[in-house]
C-alpha cells in the first residue's frame, strides 16, 4: 500500500500517528497469520513444492511500504508472500497461487515463488537466488529512461549477496545512478548456513562502498525503524542520487522452507527471539502502553485478520484446478505487452 | 473445541514417515510454534511445529510408529474444560490433495506428435521481395546497424546496450554511427559484466523498454543465460501472461577464424530448445535485416544469431525501411528435384556451394534457408522431401541434440513413407575447436562433406 499521510501524531510515537502505527500492526498481523495458514495447507498437501514462509520478518516489508509511493517498483526472490500482501495485493489470489488455482495471481502456473501483479507494481517471485538484483535494477533503469521519478526496491537475502552478479549490478546501478533502493533482508541464515560461515566480513550494508553506494544497517524487528531508513533511503533515491543500500537485520522463524530439518540454530536461539524481538509483539506493546488502542481495539483486529486468512483459504481450496488448455497458454506474447 | 493434529508433509514428496519422538505428552500445553514432535522421513529428521494453541488431549500415534501416511490425525488438541472424549471421532487418513490430477496430460496432443498430414506449402524458390522492388548491394553488417537504427527512429523505447556498442562503434563495428544519432541515452556501452547487463536488461523490458543487448560474442552470453533462460524466456509463463521480456540478444555465434575452443561455438540448437524464446539465424544480408526489424517489434524475447564470417559478405537488399522477414517463414535459395538440403546460418554457404557443384554433377538440390529456429517453418521442409524423397541437413553445431537431429525426427513423423533414403545431419565434429589451421578445417561441416552425403542419399 502507498504510504499514510501521517496526522495527530502519537505520544512517544516518533515520526508516526496512532492510525498509522495500528495499520503496521493489521498489516504484519495479516502476513503473519496468512503465512501460518499456508503452513497449515502445505502440511494438509494442498500446497505443492517449495514454500516459504515469511513469519518474523513481517516488520521489512510493512515498514517499507510504508515508505513507498503510488508508481514505486518491488521484486523480491521466492521468499515472497510478506511483500505481496504488504503491497497490497490479494490475499485470496496469493493463496489460490499456493493451492495452484485458476483463482491465483498467474493462475496457477507459477506457485509460491513466482507471482506478478503488475496493478500493484510487483515484479516477482524469482527462483534463482540473486537473479533478482539486475531485474530490479532493470525496472529502475526504466524508470529513470522514461525519466519518472519513480523508484524500485529490489529486496534480496544475505545468501543472496554473495552471488556475484549483485556486484555487477551494484557497478552499474552506481555508475548509471540508478533510482533502486537494495534492500538485504539479512535474517541471519543462507538457507542453513549461518552468516559467520559463508560471509568474510559481517556488515554487508557496507558491500556498496567499494562503488560509492550508501548503505546502513537497520534494526529488522522494529517497523518504526524500517520505516524511517526506507524514508531516508526513498529520499535519496527520488531525488536522483543513485542507489542506496539497506541492510535489515531480522529473523525467520520458520525452516528455509518448509522441508527444513533446523539442526543448524537452536531451539534457544528461536525462542529468544520470539520472546524478546517479535516485530508485532513490540507495535502490540507500545498501541496498549501508549494508550492507542484497547485490547478489545486488537482483538477485533485478530478477529478481521483471521476472516481475511479463512476466506483466503477457502477461496484457494474452492478455486478450480487450472483447466487443461492453460498448458498451453502465455508461452509467447501475440501483442506487445 | 477440539483440533486434530495431522501427520504434515515436511517434502514436496514426502508421502509416509516415522513418527520420532513425542516432545510433549498429553496434558501438557501448547502453543502455536511449539515444537511437538519429530519426524523421520528418509532424507532427514525434522521438528514440527505446533500451528495452534491448545492443551495436548491425547496422543494417537505413538512415538516411533514407522510409515505413518501423511494427514494421518496424531493427536489431539483441546481447549481448557473440554475433555477428548468432546473430541470429532477420529477421521480416517485423507488422500491427498487433487493436485496431482493436473499432472496428467495424456490426453493433450503434444506439438511433436500429430499424425503425418500432406504438407499444405509447396516449396517454390520465389524472389523474397515482390517484383520491381528496388534493391542495393549491401553487407549483413550495414544491414543490421540500419536494421536497429530504422527501428530506433521508429520508437523511442528502443535502445542498445552492450560492450563497446558507442564509443568504439562495436567490437564488430555493427553499431557504427548510433551513438552519433541516438546518443548516450539509447546507446549504452557497459562495462564487462554479461551477466549484469543482461539482467538488467531484461528489468528494463520487464518495466516496458524494448533492449537490445549486444553479445560480443554469443560465447560469453553463456556467462548471461540464466537471465536469458530463466527470467526472460519464462516470465510471461510463470505469471499467466501478466508480464514478458520484449527484447532482442544479438551478436556474433559460431567458429570465426582460430579463435579457438572457447570463442567458436555455435547456440543455435541451446535457445532453439527454450520454449518462451525465439531463435533468428540469417544467412543473407536481406534476411539479417528484415528478420532483425521483426526481432525487435516482437513482443517476445529472441535470439539472434549473427556470424562474423557473414559480417562482411554483400547481398541484395531491398532500400527503405520498410522490408521486414516474418519469423517461422523459410526461404527457398534453389528449387531441385533430387533432395532436400535444409540449412540456416552460415551453413547455407556450404549449402548453396554444394548444390552448385552437385548441378554440375546433374543432381538437383533443392536449398532451404530456415532463417528462424524457434518457431520453424517444418511444413515447407516436409513439402520439399514429399517432392524430393531425400533429405540432409547442414550445420555448424556440435552433432549430439543437433538442429538436424530434430528436423528428422520430425521428417520422420510426418514424411515418412516419402523418403527413399536416411536423412542424413552434416555438422561440426564432436570435438572442442582447435586453434592449428589444418585441425579447425576438419573440425567445420564443408562443402565437400556435404556434396559426399547428397550423393549418398541419391545412391550415386
Amino acid at each position: 500500500m502507498a504510504a499514510r499521510k501521517t496526522s495527530a501524531k502519537a505520544d512517544s510515537l516518533p515520526n508516526v500517528s496512532a492510525e498509522d502505527l495500528t495499520a503496521y500492526y493489521r498489516d504484519m498481523l495479516l502476513i503473519r497469520r496468512f503465512e501460518e495458514k499456508a503452513g497449515q495447507l502445505y502440511g494438509m498437501g494442498l500446497i505443492g513444492g517449495f514454500c516459504h514462509l515469511y513469519i518474523g520478518q513481517e516488520a521489512v516489508v510493512v515498514g517499507l511500504e510504508a515508505a513507498a509511493e503510488e508508481g514505486d517498483k518491488r521484486i523480491t526472490s521466492y521468499r515472497d508472500h510478506g511483500h505481496m500482501l504488504a503491497c497490497g495485493m490479494d490475499p485470496n489470489g496469493v493463496m489460490a497461487e499456493l493451492t495452484g488455482r485458476e483463482g491465483g495471481y498467474s493462475k496457477g502456473k507459477g506457485g509460491s515463488m513466482h507471482m506478478f501483479s503488475k496493478e500493484k507494481h510487483f515484479y516477482g517471485g524469482h527462483g534463482i537466488v540473486g537473479a533478482q538484483v539486475p531485474l530490479g535494477a532493470g525496472l529502475a533503469f526504466a524508470d529513470k529512461y522514461k525519466g519518472t521519478d519513480r523508484v524500485t526496491f529490489t529486496y534480496f537475502g544475505d545468501g543472496a549477496a554473495n552471488q556475484g552478479q549483485v556486484y555487477e549490478t551494484f557497478n552499474m546501478a552506481a555508475l548509471w545512478q540508478l533510482p533502486v533502493i537494495f534492500v538485504i533482508e539479512n535474517n541471519q541464515y543462507a538457507m542453513g548456513t549461518a552468516q559467520r560461515r559463508s560471509t568474510s566480513t559481517p556488515d554487508l550494508h557496507t558491500r556498496g562502498a567499494a562503488f560509492g553506494i550508501p548503505g546502513e544497517a537497520v534494526d529488522g524487528m522494529d517497523v518504526l525503524a524500517v520505516k524511517a531508513a526506507g524514508d531516508k533511503a526513498v529520499k535519496h533515491c527520488r531525488s536522483g542520487k543513485g542507489p542506496y543500500i539497506l541492510e535489515i537485520k531480522t529473523y525467520r522463524y520458520r525452516g528455509h522452507s518448509m522441508s527444513d530439518p533446523a539442526k543448524y540454530r537452536t531451539r534457544e536461539e528461536v525462542q529468544k527471539m520470539r520472546e524478546e524481538r517479535d516485530c508485532i509483539e513490540h507495535v502490540r506493546e507500545m498501541l496498549l502502553q501508549g494508550g492507542h488502542a484497547t485490547e478489545e481495539d486488537l482483538k477485533s483486529i485478530d478477529k478481521e485478520i483471521k476472516a481475511v486468512v479463512n476466506a483466503s483459504a477457502d477461496f484457494a481450496r474452492e478455486s478450480p484446478e487450472p483447466s487443461l488448455e492453460e498448458l498451453w497458454t502465455d508461452i509467447y506474447a501475440e501483442e506487445t505487452v | 473445541m477440539a483440533t486434530e493434529v495431522l501427520m504434515p508433509a515436511l517434502s514436496p514428496t514426502m508421502e509416509e514417515g516415522t513418527l520420532a519422538k513425542w516432545l510433549v505428552k498429553e496434558g501438557d500445553t501448547v502453543r502455536a510454534g511449539d515444537i511437538m514432535a519429530e519426524i523421520e522421513t528418509d532424507k532427514a529428521t525434522m521438528e514440527f511445529e505446533a500451528v495452534d494453541e491448545g492443551i495436548v488431549g491425547k496422543i494417537l500415534i505413538p512415538e516411533g510408529t514407522e510409515g505413518v501416511r501423511v494427514n494421518t490425525p496424531i493427536a489431539v488438541l483441546i481447549e481448557d474444560g473440554e475433555s477428548v472424549d468432546d473430541a470429532a471421532p477420529t477421521a480416517p487418513a485423507q488422500a491427498l490433495a487433487p493436485a496431482d490430477k493436473a499432472q496428467n496430460s495424456e490426453d493433450q496432443p503434444s506439438a511433436g506428435m500429430s499424425h503425418p498430414e500432406p504438407a499444405r506449402a509447396i516449396a517454390k524458390a520465389e524472389a523474397p521481395w515482390p517484383e520491381g522492388t528496388k534493391t542495393r548491394q549491401m553487407t549483413v553488417r550495414e544491414a543490421l546497424r540500419d536494421a536497429m537504427a530504422e527501428e530506433m527512429r521508429r520508437d523511442g523505447d528502443v535502445f542498445l546496450m552492450g560492450e563497446e556498442v558507442g564509443e568504439y562503434q562495436g567490437a564488430y563495428k555493427i553499431s557504427q554511427g548510433l551513438l552519433d544519432e541516438f546518443g548516450e541515452r539509447r546507446v549504452m556501452d557497459t562495462p564487462i559484466t554479461e551477466h549484469g547487463f543482461a539482467g538488467i536488461a531484461v528489468g528494463a523490458a520487464f518495466g516496458g523498454l524494448r533492449p537490445i543487448v549486444e553479445f560480443m560474442t554469443f560465447n560469453f552470453a553463456m556467462q548471461a543465460i540464466d537471465q536469458i533462460i530463466n527470467s526472460a524466456a519464462k516470465t510471461l509463463y510463470m505469471s499467466g501472461g501478466q508480464m514478458g521480456a520484449p527484447m532482442v540478444f544479438r551478436g556474433p555465434n559460431g567458429a570465426a577464424a582460430r579463435v579457438g575452443a572457447q570463442h567458436s561455438q555455435d547456440y543455435a540448437a541451446w535457445y532453439a530448445h527454450i520454449p518462451g524464446l525465439k531463435v533468428a539465424m540469417p544467412y543473407s544480408a536481406s534476411d539479417a535485416k528484415g528478420l532483425l526489424k521483426t526481432a525487435i517489434r516482437d513482443p517476445n524475447p529472441v535470439i539472434f544469431l549473427e556470424n562474423e564470417i557473414l559480417y562482411g559478405k554483400s547481398f541484395e537488399v531491398p532500400e527503405g525501411d520498410a522490408y521486414t522477414v516474418p519469423f517461422g517463414k523459410a526461404r527457398v535459395w534453389r528449387e531441385g528435384s533430387d533432395l532436400t538440403i535444409v540449412s540456416f546460418g552460415i551453413g547455407m554457404t556450404y549449402a548453396l556451394d554444394a548444390a552448385e557443384k552437385l548441378a554440375k554433377d546433374g543432381i538437383e538440390a533443392e536449398v532451404i534457408d530456415l532463417r528462424t529456429l524457434r518457431p520453424i517453418d517444418y511444413d515447407t521442409v516436409i513439402a520439399s522431401v514429399q517432392k524430393t524423397n531425400r533429405c540432409i541437413t547442414v550445420e555448424e553445431g556440435f552433432p549430439v541434440g543437433a538442429i538436424g537431429n530434430h528436423l528428422s525426427a520430425v521428417i520422420m513423423e510426418r514424411a515418412f513413407d516419402y523418403l527413399d533414403a536416411p536423412v542424413l545431419n552434416l555438422t561440426g565434429k564432436d570435438v572442442p575447436m582447435p586453434y592449428a589451421a589444418n585441425l579447425e578445417k576438419l573440425a567445420l561441416v564443408t562443402t565437400a562433406e556435404v556434396i559426399e552425403a547428397a550423393k549418398k542419399v541419391c545412391y550415386r
